[in-house]
């Protein structure tokens, strides 16, 4: 129980802390709001059009297919810290794991998948 | 440390799987390079699906069970990947002419087909609920993706918008439920289940029985039972007809062969409390699906609902939980294959370019003008209604007899009369075949490979009607 303690009272103080320094912020800071400071982004360049508008998602389709190698590459990890026990049939195993990920591959660039425009 | 016990890998017994997934992806990759023609393809489907089915018989000494317990072949999983192989062979005979019709070029819907069988063997084949799951969810992935393949048609998309929001809800209620079975019985497999609710301090948890309830609502909604039915006719209605006929055949098939294995051959001893519940279900499935479809003018919805209502026949082999139960199983899907297959075979025959036909006014005086396909149309309505002598009546019947036999009497009284009703608006598009006047000009033109499935379909319908027995024999032995 006693680690549950450490970690319980760690929490609090971050709590704490952080409820604290933004209720002090809220309560001392200076207030006098003007229109730079009230632009989205105060990079100082004047934005250009609403936020709201439509825009093309191409990087989805990106970002999903990085999926199917995030996958691969966590379900090494497992693999490689137990391989010594699986020895050839372990090695087999991911060799056809990755041949089948490739063949998905292939399929992505071959259909036009990765092709920006 | 723990050692990870390494598991029993046995590839003989997963020779159908393997054999699918490589011709599925062979298939993947033969449509990158070869884009116009899809007849390299489709030949590659259908070889792989053949290889498939010898496959299944790659074991000898029934049952070996292998993985750590967590796959099986059985008499039961080898006839039941004979019906996924036949229901997707067809269904792809079936996609030929249509696919080229209605200008569905990708090569994908074959590997998806592919895929989806895989899927349906993992589900007819695992004594896991891991692995159940699994197979529920490869299953239905590829489904989504089939059902809107169309994707210029509002009703395709549809269709699947529908059915994967629906599906994925569904799911986890199933994947709740297992894990409240393995909450109260410390494992997934379901050999070692039905050994440790023989006790009563286990069987008797109330987290097994919630278990029981999410996972009945799990597979209800997968089989499309009542009242988790009110995806299938939307959802039938806007795929492709080819990719509905497939998903009333096979996908069905193999959801209720994971039912099966999970109430009537896991759990029986607890039947006195999901036995009511799936009686419940049965019922309420066989009067909704039933009155459902007498409200129908479109025949694709039509036969949705009358696929509701013969789930509600279907459930009633699982709760008679013997050994006839799951023999009359096997018969009903294989006969339902060809029923429903020949009749979407005619659906799409009837149909053409620009209109589909999909009213049942628009077979109006078909008789007339095509006597063969109106004569064929009735067979598989009349078999789907259960006529003698025709394959439907032979699967009620070994249905009702195993319900029987284990003293579901009133169900079965209920069951028949269900029958009854249902002739009326088989008979409804039999009437507007035989007795209206035309309306429009029909413009049929014979598809070779469809008119092929319509024949395959007609042979086994009359067939297994006729000359039941050699079927019969295999799935008691």
């Amino acid at each position: 129980m006693s680690e549950y303690f450490f970690i319980s009272l760690a929490a609090i103080v971050a709590i704490g802390v952080v409820a604290v320094l933004l209720l002090l912020s809220t309560i001392l800071g200076p207030r006098n709001p003007n229109r730079a400071k009230l632009t989205p982004y105060e990079c100082g360049i004047i934005p250009q059009e609403e936020a709201k508008g439509r825009y093309p998602v191409r990087f989805a389709t990106l970002a999903m297919l990085f999926i199917i190698f995030d996958i691969e590459v966590v379900f090494m990890y497992p693999w490689a810290v137990s391989l010594g026990e699986l020895k050839l049939f372990g090695l087999l195993e991911m060799v056809v794991f990755i041949a089948i990920l490739g063949i998905a591959y292939i399929y992505i660039w071959g259909r036009g998948g990765l092709e920006w425009d | 440390m723990e050692h990870i016990p390494s598991p029993t890998v046995d590839l003989v017994s997963l020779a159908p799987v393997l054999v699918l997934s490589v011709f599925a992806m062979m298939v993947l990759l033969v449509d990158l390079y070869v884009k116009r023609d899809k007849t390299l393809v489709i030949f590659i489907s259908l070889v792989g699906l053949l290889m498939t089915a010898i496959s299944a018989f790659a074991k000898f000494d029934l049952p070996v069970h292998s993985f750590n317990d967590s796959y099986v072949v059985d008499e039961l999983s080898v006839f039941f990947i004979m019906i996924f192989t036949l229901s997707s062979a067809l269904a792809i005979l079936l996609s030929i002419d249509y696919n080229k019709r209605e200008g569905i070029r990708m090569g994908e819907y074959y590997s998806l087909i592919l895929l989806c069988t895989v899927g349906m063997i993992l589900l007819a084949s695992s004594t896991d609920m891991i692995m159940i799951f699994l197979g529920i969810e490869i299953v239905s992935i590829c489904l989504y993706v089939l059902a809107g393949i169309r994707r210029s048609d509002p009703k395709s998309n549809e269709a699947a918008l529908k059915y994967f929001l629906l599906g994925a809800f569904a799911t986890g209620f199933l994947l709740y439920g297992m894990t409240l079975v393995y909450g109260a019985t410390g494992t997934t497999k379901l050999g070692l289940i039905a050994e440790l609710i023989r006790e009563e301090q286990i069987a008797s948890k109330p987290l097994m029985l919630m278990g029981i309830v999410l996972l009945i609502i799990g597979f209800g909604f997968k089989v499309a039972s009542v009242p988790f039915h009110m995806w299938a006719p939307d959802v039938y209605h806007g795929a492709p007809t080819p990719v509905t006929a497939f998903m009333a055949v096979g996908p069905k098939a193999a959801a209720f062969a994971a039912f099966f294995r999970v109430f009537a051959e896991a759990m029986p001893v607890l039947s006195p409390s999901w036995e009511s519940l799936l009686c419940i279900v049965a019922v309420l499935s066989m009067f909704i699906g039933n009155v459902g479809a007498i409200m129908q003018t479109n025949i694709k919805r039509l036969l949705a609902y009358s696929s509701v209502s013969h789930v509600g026949y279907i459930l009633i082999a699982v709760i008679a939980k013997n050994s006839l139960g799951s023999s009359s199983l096997v018969f009903y899907m294989l006969a339902y294959a060809f029923m429903i297959f020949g009749a979407f075979g005619i659906v799409i025959l009837i149909g053409r370019k620009e209109n589909e036909m999909l009213e049942i006014a628009d077979y109006s005086g078909l008789a007339y003008k095509h006597p063969l396909m109106a004569i064929s149309m009735s067979v598989f309505l009349l078999s789907l209604g259960g006529m003698p002598p025709l394959a439907g009546f032979v699967a009620k019947f070994y249905i009702f007899s195993a319900a029987i036999k284990e003293g579901f009497v009133t169900l079965v009284v209920l069951a028949v009369l269900n029958s009854v009703i249902s002739f009326y608006y088989y008979l409804k598009v039999i009437v507007y075949m035989y007795m209206k006047e035309p309306e429009g000009e029909f413009q049929i033109s014979l598809a070779p490979m469809t008119v092929f499935v319509v024949v395959i379909a007609m042979v086994g319908t009359a067939g297994l009607g006729i000359f039941p027995d050699p079927i019969l024999y295999f799935t008691q032995h």
